[in-house]
């Protein structure tokens, strides 16, 4: 119908148009790490300090699932002794924190970036590449509820 | 299914829209669900995974398009092993001691796990971009000027430090992504592989971050168990000989120790000496890739070059690779691609693989949030004029400048225009052709490009690498083996 083309059409060229992504930093390697840097198109959206706050957290959590100490080398003499079996048993604890940054990332939605019309989508979707920001046009905030549960009624023009 | 998927839109046809989109492929407008759909299944990613790989058990099990010499591999040790247990074994135990098949036992038991799990494992295959971010790292590159549409833009690097190392990352045009640190783009999977150190045709893959524990285990056990092997068939002919009756003898009442002889006594040296080299690179924090390149061995007289990612201490360099911690598989092999309703735009050709998993991990990733937010809106509006009058001035403004099709007609308004010629003219931008092939034609440079480098190969392979006198006293078996590997490490990649 073209209706329904018409908006699906709106969609992809509203979601191609207001994303915007943190990349990786590499500068300790290949550990998991975003860039600080505020980006210029959410500067009319949301507070440097709470950006920096969300990034920096997430960083946080990554190095704390990185962490090469004594709960790793315990896990992963373990999993050595019984070839690796365990894996397919037990969650290891990355999966854990990797849990936790979900909800981590959910709480920050809810509580921080909806209210801005942003949302931030985990890394891991993206393959741990970017973290991306989805803007929301304020016209469209407006005509429905503040509320983050009834998100059903937002649209991402 | 396929009928129903989004294909190539044609411009022309958008400007006359159907009412009811035929199920027919391009270039009708079938972006959107055809009315007359049946109900389909809900696929899994690992169903539209754009790489050469090969699934099985609904995705939970991923193997290289081509096995390789994997079942060759398994039949050697099993058929070894085996006879070694069924022959050997017993004049063992009455003469020796009964540890023996205990010790063959767990040997074998730990070399064929770790086989299976480095051959079925994701070795940590990096997700190819979504156009989004494709569009965003394009835009960040700059773009030469005066540079034209007609030829491929130059190799696209990017420079950062890493523990005061100027390290240059480069970009993948088949992923379009710039690769992480020590990542590489293994052509016969056709996925960038994270810490990539080879292609092993003898476990059937990639051998990369997170398989790389596995494959260690499995050449250091096999190497103890073909040497166990070897040392106990050798005792065992040795005992049967003795009293005067001969060698000849021995073998001609135990034919099977003869051919268990002949197979460990070639594989021990080679098995043995990539165990050492492995262990070598281990300890070196080096990965096979690196050290054929030699990215940091200081050449060409650099003396500032030096591993970057070593810890300077062979323990913590060992542990950090093999006890570390175990990173997620970022592919998300049984993870459900949302519906076509709303979300799905991305279509079902070569060179935007991942469109449809990036609108698909979007929708997926915010579940409730997207998925209602994309359905309920646009399904329930009456009045499309409405929506089109919503939209900020920005978000069409951006768009029209590449536009193919400028007639946009009334009734849908200016959206459909730019919508999907933009999904065209985003890929005719780094691939010029006409709008109606353009799909093959970069379909075509992509393969093209993959065998102009594999055409490198030969070069490659035939220097030797300058690279410590471990791998150079493998055995023929493993120099093949080091050679099939060779052709992966293309300095393009």
């Amino acid at each position: 119908m073209t209706t329904s083309l018409f908006q699906l059409l709106l969609l992809h060229s509203a979601s191609l148009a207001n994303k915007v992504f943190i990349q990786r930093d590499y500068s300790e390697g290949t550990v998991c790490k975003f860039q600080t840097k505020f980006p210029s198109e959410l500067d009319s959206r949301i507070e440097k300090t709470l950006f920096e706050d969300t990034v920096k957290t997430l960083n946080n959590y990554y190095a704390e699932a990185e962490k090469i100490g004594g709960h790793s080398y315990l896990e992963g003499c373990l999993a050595c002794i019984t070839a690796y079996l365990i894996f397919l048993c037990m969650e290891t604890r990355y999966e854990k924190v990797l849990k936790k940054i979900s909800r981590y990332i959910q709480e920050q939605n809810e509580k921080i970036y909806a209210p801005r019309g942003l949302l931030i989508t985990d890394p891991i979707e993206r393959g741990m590449r970017v973290v991306s920001f989805h803007t929301m046009s304020p016209m469209t905030i407006s005509n429905t509820s503040d509320s983050y549960g009834r998100i059903k009624r937002w649209t991402f023009l | 299914m396929k009928n129903c998927e989004y294909q190539q839109i044609d411009p022309q046809a958008l400007a006359t829209p159907t009412p009811t989109p035929t199920p027919t492929p391009a270039p009708t407008p079938s972006a959107r669900a055809c009315p007359e759909k049946k109900p389909r299944r809900p696929q899994r990613k690992w169903e539209v995974f754009p790489g050469k790989n090969r699934f099985y058990c609904d995705g939970r099990i991923i193997v290289a398009r081509q096995s390789g010499v994997l079942p060759l591999t398994l039949g050697l040790i099993l058929v070894t092993s085996g006879l070694f247990f069924i022959f050997d074994c017993p004049f063992l135990v009455k003469h020796l001691t009964g540890f023996i098949p205990v010790i063959g036992g767990v040997l074998f038991v730990f070399v064929v796990i770790s086989l299976l799990q480095t051959s079925f494992t994701d070795p940590g295959i990096l997700p190819r971009a979504t156009p989004e971010e494709a569009a965003d790292i394009e835009k960040q590159i700059d773009n030469p000027t005066g540079s034209s549409s007609s030829y491929r833009p130059p190799p696209r690097t990017k420079e950062v430090v890493i523990n005061q190392q100027v390290v240059k990352l480069k970009y993948c045009f088949t992923c379009k992504i710039f690769r992480p640190p020590r990542t590489s783009h293994c052509s016969l999977c056709d996925n960038c592989v994270e810490r990539f150190d080879h292609h092993c045709p003898w476990v059937g893959n990639c051998v990369g971050k997170r398989n790389y524990r596995f494959f260690y285990t499995f050449i250091v056990s096999l190497s103890f168990l073909t040497a166990f092997i070897f040392g106990c068939v050798t005792t065992h002919l040795a005992l049967r000989s003795q009293g005067g009756n001969g060698l000849v003898f021995a073998l001609q009442e135990s034919p099977a120790s003869a051919l268990e002889l002949v197979v460990c006594f070639f594989s021990v040296w080679s098995i043995l000496g990539l165990s050492g080299f492995h262990t070598y690179l281990l300890a070196a924090n080096l990965t096979t890739n690196e050290d054929i390149k030699g990215s940091w061995s200081g050449k060409s007289g650099n003396e500032e070059t030096g591993n970057p990612y070593s810890y300077n201490s062979i323990f913590k360099n060992c542990c950090s690779v093999l006890c570390g911690p175990m990173p997620p598989s970022l592919i998300d092999r049984r993870g459900f691609v949302p519906s076509e309703d709303g979300a799905e735009i991305g279509p079902a050709e070569i060179e935007l693989p991942a469109a449809k998993n990036d609108v698909n991990m979007c929708t997926q990733g915010t579940k409730g949030l997207l998925e209602t937010a994309t359905r309920s809106p646009f399904l329930s509006s009456p009045c499309p004029q409405a929506k089109s009058q919503a939209i900020p001035p920005p978000a069409l403004d951006a768009l029209p400048s590449i536009t193919p099709s400028p007639s946009p007609s009334p009734s849908p308004g200016p959206g459909p225009g730019p919508g999907p010629a933009l999904e065209q003219t985003k890929v005719s931008r780094e691939r010029p052709a006409a709008t109606t092939p353009h799909r093959h034609h970069s379909h075509h440079r992509s393969r093209s490009k993959r065998t102009a480098q594999q055409g490198h190969n030969p070069g490659h392979a035939s220097n030797p690498p300058a690279s410590p006198g471990p791998r150079r006293s493998h055995s023929s078996r493993s120099r093949k083996d080091s050679k099939t590997r060779d052709p992966k490490f293309t300095p393009l990649h």
